[in-house]
């Protein structure tokens, strides 16, 4: 039985961590998931947790001290955001090829510079590449669920992988929902005892962990951890429906919003595709056939799958909120294009950046780009596929 | 979604008006309701002009955008009044409820002829009288719940009583002070004609 409750994102977060009860967690304050370790260690000094907590001095050492944490046997912990991840990015890509269930709450923010505090996803997308399982949320509840998902995943022996559960800095990191929480002990037991095969302080199994790796094995190393992380598409399922069995809240990759009979589509992540969905039920109403597709599994990215489900659509709008700068398109918008090339399916899509440095995504936004999107399937002309969406700029 | 109220709160840094829009997500969630409850957070300081929101519904909420055409705007500070558009985006069959003294001439005239309902409450005098202190935001709290209706005046203190005494568990000298300001705005906010 779910109790009923109302939390921020944050809280949520916390909370989750707290029914988790890690052996460590060594984190860094840093705008928007500060409250994270906050919460976290006012449960750490009232005793309603065992964990070693570490005040270190900097999130580089957060990610070095996690990954200490994790690779002597214990179940380690984070939380960051922005620049506190891009102080990590040393570290980031030691945890995943030492192979380290770490688990980490990304409060996605923008990076500097210049300095915003505000929401987007440039943060999480200079680590889309770092070996990292990505799980996004578009709300308190999603941010809560992954958490309690995030170690069933990671500590898979057939994945061994670190894993970052995303969701939208301020926008639900601190906006207080309604949210259903389910009870410490089912939580305990879900997620079960971490066992590690193999450790640093397992006295019978002396072991180096990160030694030099040259010519001969790095490139072996990689595919391995390439291979894991193919791993992790059937374990996330696996794990997701076992939590479905317990909760009866349903995550799959992606969520298909209204999208099986829809003619035109928005494909994004996070928040907005909460406001995107109270948009797709207005357009309904007015017989458009509007749909969204919502990724929650970006790492690995369920290439096949989103291909199948976008196939039968007249044209898609892949909605950015971190731009790449590379004028080829943003990072979501090129994995989706490639799966459909790959899987040979011939959708008209295009492009949207918006939302950067928390401008406000807006259903009147939204609902701009259906209008687009009903204008490309009637003409077939894709146009410029590479757009903004919210930004100002002078009239031509 | 028709059940739908959105409401957008005006204050400055340090009067509590983000706390008192998430003591009325409080309120209104203890009734049953889905709600959201959130500040925009800008450059806030003491004193700067910050704005939060809420959404109550009978229905799960997904919206996560602010509010641009609220039902009923709650305005924590008169001195916003000249500076910031605080009627953008009201709806006419919606309500302002200000915290002034401030005659209704001068009121209808500053909200560029809005329309809808205008309701006022010394926030200050009340504050003062039950607390000897001025926190307008505990008083503004008991005027939207009346005039939004979302709840019985009832209901309300009900549920106060047990909030604050969470709240304020530290502090509980403060209870029958915050208690009593809540009921006296709730007779004292009156709509101006």
């Amino acid at each position: 039985m779910s109790i009923r409750e109302r939390l921020s994102g944050n809280e949520a977060t916390a909370i989750a961590m707290k029914q988790i009860n890690p052996d460590v967690v060594a984190a860094f304050p840093i705008t928007p998931s500060t409250e994270i370790p906050q919460y976290f260690s006012t449960f750490v000094a009232n005793g309603e947790v065992d964990t070693e907590f570490v005040a270190v001095e900097s999130e580089h050492s957060a990610m070095s001290a996690t990954i200490g944490a994790e690779a002597a046997g214990a179940r380690a912990m984070t939380a960051t955001s922005a620049n506190g991840l891009s102080l990590m990015w040393e570290m980031i890509y030691i945890a995943s090829s030492l192979r380290l269930p770490i688990v980490m709450a990304l409060v996605n923010r923008a990076v500097s510079g210049p300095l915003n505090i505000h929401n987007d996803h440039s943060d999480a997308m200079g680590v889309r590449d770092a070996g990292w399982i990505m799980l996004f949320s578009e709300n308190n509840q999603e941010a809560y669920d992954n958490m309690l998902m995030a170690h069933k995943i990671a500590e898979n022996k057939n994945v061994l992988l670190p894993l970052m559960v995303c969701q939208d800095g301020f926008i639900t990191s601190h906006s207080i929902e309604n949210i259903e929480l389910e009870s410490d002990e089912e939580v305990k037991k879900f997620i079960g005892t971490y066992k590690p095969e193999h450790y640093l302080l397992n006295d019978k199994e002396p072991i180096a962990v990160g030694p030099l790796d040259l010519q001969a094995f790095l490139f072996e190393h990689k595919a391995q951890q390439a291979e894991a992380m193919k791993n992790a598409k059937q374990v996330i399922k696996e794990v997701s429906e076992e939590f479905e069995k317990w909760t009866g809240r349903k995550y799959e990759f992606f969520e298909k919003y209204m999208l099986d009979d829809a003619e035109i589509a928005i494909v994004c992540m996070n928040s907005t595709a909460g406001t995107t969905k109270a948009v797709v039920n207005k357009l309904r109403e007015n017989g458009i056939k509007a749909g969204l597709l919502k990724i929650r599994m970006y790492r690995p990215f369920p290439v096949d799958e989103v291909a199948e489900a976008l196939s039968h659509l007249k044209a898609v709008a892949i909605l950015d909120k971190a731009d790449s700068l590379n004028g080829a398109g943003g990072a979501l918008f090129e994995d989706v294009t490639s799966s459909m090339y790959v899987n040979k399916k011939q959708v008209p899509m295009v492009n949207y950046v918006y939302g950067i440095g928390g401008r406000d995504t807006t259903e009147a936004q939204i609902e701009s780009v259906y209008e687009d999107l009903q204008k490309i399937a009637s003409s077939g002309d894709i146009g410029n596929p590479y757009r903004y969406l919210g930004l100002r700029r002078e009239e031509n | 979604m028709s059940n739908l109220i959105e409401i957008r709160w005006h204050g400055r840094g340090g009067q509590g008006a983000k706390t008192a829009s998430l003591l009325l997500a409080d309120a209104a969630f203890n009734t049953g309701k889905y709600i959201q409850g959130f500040p925009e957070y800008g450059p806030e300081r003491m004193g700067a002009p910050i704005t939060a929101y809420n959404r109550i519904s009978d229905e799960p909420i997904t919206i996560h955008s602010n509010i641009y055409e609220p039902d009923y705007v709650v305005v924590v500070d008169d001195t916003l009044l000249k500076s910031v558009p605080v009627t953008a985006g009201l709806k006419d069959n919606g309500a302002i409820v200000i915290n002034t003294t401030k005659s209704p001439e001068y009121l209808k005239e500053t909200l560029n002829g809005y329309k809808g309902k205008i309701f006022t409450i010394d926030a200050k005098k009340i504050s003062e009288e039950a607390l000897g202190k001025y926190f307008p935001n505990t008083p503004m709290l008991a005027a939207i719940v009346k005039v939004t209706g979302i709840m019985s005046d009832e209901a309300f203190i009900e549920d106060m009583k047990a909030s604050f005494k969470h709240k304020f568990a530290k502090k509980p000298e403060v209870i029958d002070g915050n208690m009593k300001a809540l009921e006296l705005s709730l007779k004292e906010v009156k709509q101006i004609q």
